[in-house]
């Protein structure tokens, strides 16, 4: 796993990732640089908060450190919030089921 | 690539050079601290366990002190027993001396009590001590290095800075031939479904999985609900959003090699490359279980900072971010934070991580070991009699 080379605003831990994570407060409007792209925040995000860097339908996974942390539940566009009210963990129940 | 160290008789090398005090059970703890002093730099390893332990307790407090005794970085052994506990003295000498290492016995009860033990304890050190010598490193291929990976006092920052940090350096390693340890089953718990595909074959990734799904169980039996508030407020208001982001940003500092191996608690790998042992997600019994498998240098995240150490083994502490590295700088050895705050990039850290993992493997005293920190305990899953 090579991950990308980080700015001092967001980090995105691998190529492969839809996501990166901010560092610092980000203002909604701001483009933030990546190597996946260079990206305008639709929405304040804040620091060790996500925000999409490519587009993601709904039912898509999720994909940070390379793997799906969890799926969209609505659709995200570049430089939307990414959390709890449009990405849903793939780990069913609380504590009882397991595939 | 190589670093300056001690060749064991076992084949693998260690990163110091400890003659080490051990007592059977918490009975003769205190004696055996007492005889350490006899001997400049020897190490006592005081514990509460040894005795009245049912279930796997008894065999994984044997298997743990056996494996701390036959340590890489462990030159010697004086085993310190009472006389009539579970973990019987001549049985943990045996065990420690099958992988080469010298050990002597003393007993409290067939001394005749704390100060005839005491004496004779000290003549047995000294002996050891003198049989051993001086720490004289040489050159040793890293395939003989076992590394361990831990985090504690978690923060926002540690799956972005310097748990990946962590993993590039396992990644480094793996590929020159060491074997790196990652543990904490706990912190999988809701994650397990990731494991199958990282092993090498099916079987130990499904093993993995299993292994995750066993300790959640377990805890579910007393009550614990590890998953209904997983992530917590705490995780969630700091951006984390499932599970599956907490437990793969802890999961990153095991770095991106497949996993060659599932071990119980306290087990010295059998395989080279990256391996999976069952450790709670408490510090200081995960440590020392890691330690009894061999581990010869740990590196360690904190996002809050702790201090801990370990009796048999250097823990390089690496800071999540830069606030913590300067508040608590006495006990840091590397800011990852510098990856946050620009300062720096993964790759640039990455080098310089490396080199001081082989620069204190090769000798240079971590923050922790200037303090002397040497924080132990040992896993337990029932109750004592």
């Amino acid at each position: 796993m090579a991950p990308t080379p980080t700015s001092r605003r967001a980090i995105v831990l691998d190529p492969s990732d839809n996501v990166a994570t901010a560092l610092a407060p980000l203002a909604a409007g701001e483009r933030i640089a990546t190597a996946a792209a260079t990206v305008a925040l639709a929405h304040d995000i804040p620091p060790g908060h996500k925000f999409a860097v490519r587009a993601i339908p709904p039912g898509q996974p999720v994909v940070k450190y390379a793997q799906p942390i969890g799926r969209a539940t609505q659709p995200i566009a570049p430089g939307h919030h990414v959390h709890v009210h449009n990405c849903a963990s793939q780990r069913a129940g609380s504590g009882g089921e397991h595939p | 690539m190589h670093f300056q160290g001690f060749p064991r008789a076992d084949g693998a090398a260690g990163t110091r050079h400890l003659v080490v005090v051990l007592p059977t059970v918490a009975c003769s703890s205190h004696v055996a601290t007492r005889i350490a002093s006899a001997v400049p730099g020897a190490i006592a390893i005081a514990h509460q366990h040894g005795c009245a332990q049912i279930g796997d307790d008894a065999a994984t407090t044997f298997r743990t002190l056996a494996g701390i005794g036959a340590s890489p970085n462990v030159a010697a052994v004086l085993v310190v027993g009472l006389g009539c506990e579970q973990v019987q003295a001549d049985a943990l000498a045996d065990a420690v001396g099958a992988s080469g290492t010298p050990v002597a016995v003393v007993g409290i009860q067939h001394e005749g009590g704390t100060s005839s033990a005491v004496a004779r304890g000290a003549a047995l050190l000294r002996e050891l001590a003198a049989t051993v010598g001086p720490a004289t490193r040489q050159p040793c291929p890293l395939d003989q290095l076992i590394l361990a990976t831990e985090c504690g006092g978690s923060d926002a920052f540690s799956g972005l800075t310097a748990n990946p940090l962590v993993g590039r350096i396992a990644d480094r390693a793996v590929d020159a031939g060491a074997t790196v340890i990652v543990s904490e089953t706990t912190e999988f718990i809701g994650a397990e479904h990731l494991l199958p595909p990282r092993g090498v074959t099916p079987e130990i990734g499904e093993q993995a999985r299993q292994m995750v799904l066993d300790c959640e169980r377990s805890c579910c039996r007393y009550g614990a609900d590890l998953t209904g508030s997983n992530p917590s407020p705490g995780n969630i208001e700091g951006g984390l959003t499932t599970i599956e982001e907490k437990s793969l940003g802890c999961l990153a500092k095991a770095g991106s090699s497949p996993i060659a191996e599932v071990l119980p608690y306290a087990q010295r790998p059998a395989r080279r490359g990256l391996v999976l042992m069952d450790t709670p997600g408490n510090d200081v019994e995960s440590i020392a279980g890691m330690a009894a498998g061999g581990a010869s240098l740990i590196l360690f995240t904190t996002g809050r900072g702790t201090p801990l150490g370990c009796p048999v083994a250097p823990v390089v502490k690496i800071a999540t971010n830069t606030p913590l590295a300067e508040r608590m700088a006495e006990n840091i050895d590397f800011n990852a934070g510098a990856i946050a705050d620009g300062s720096t990039t993964l790759d640039k850290a990455a080098d310089a991580l490396w080199r001081l993992t082989l620069a204190v493997a090769s000798g240079r005293l971590t923050a922790a070991e200037r303090l002397g920190h040497r924080e132990f305990g040992i896993r337990r899953t029932a109750p004592t009699l």
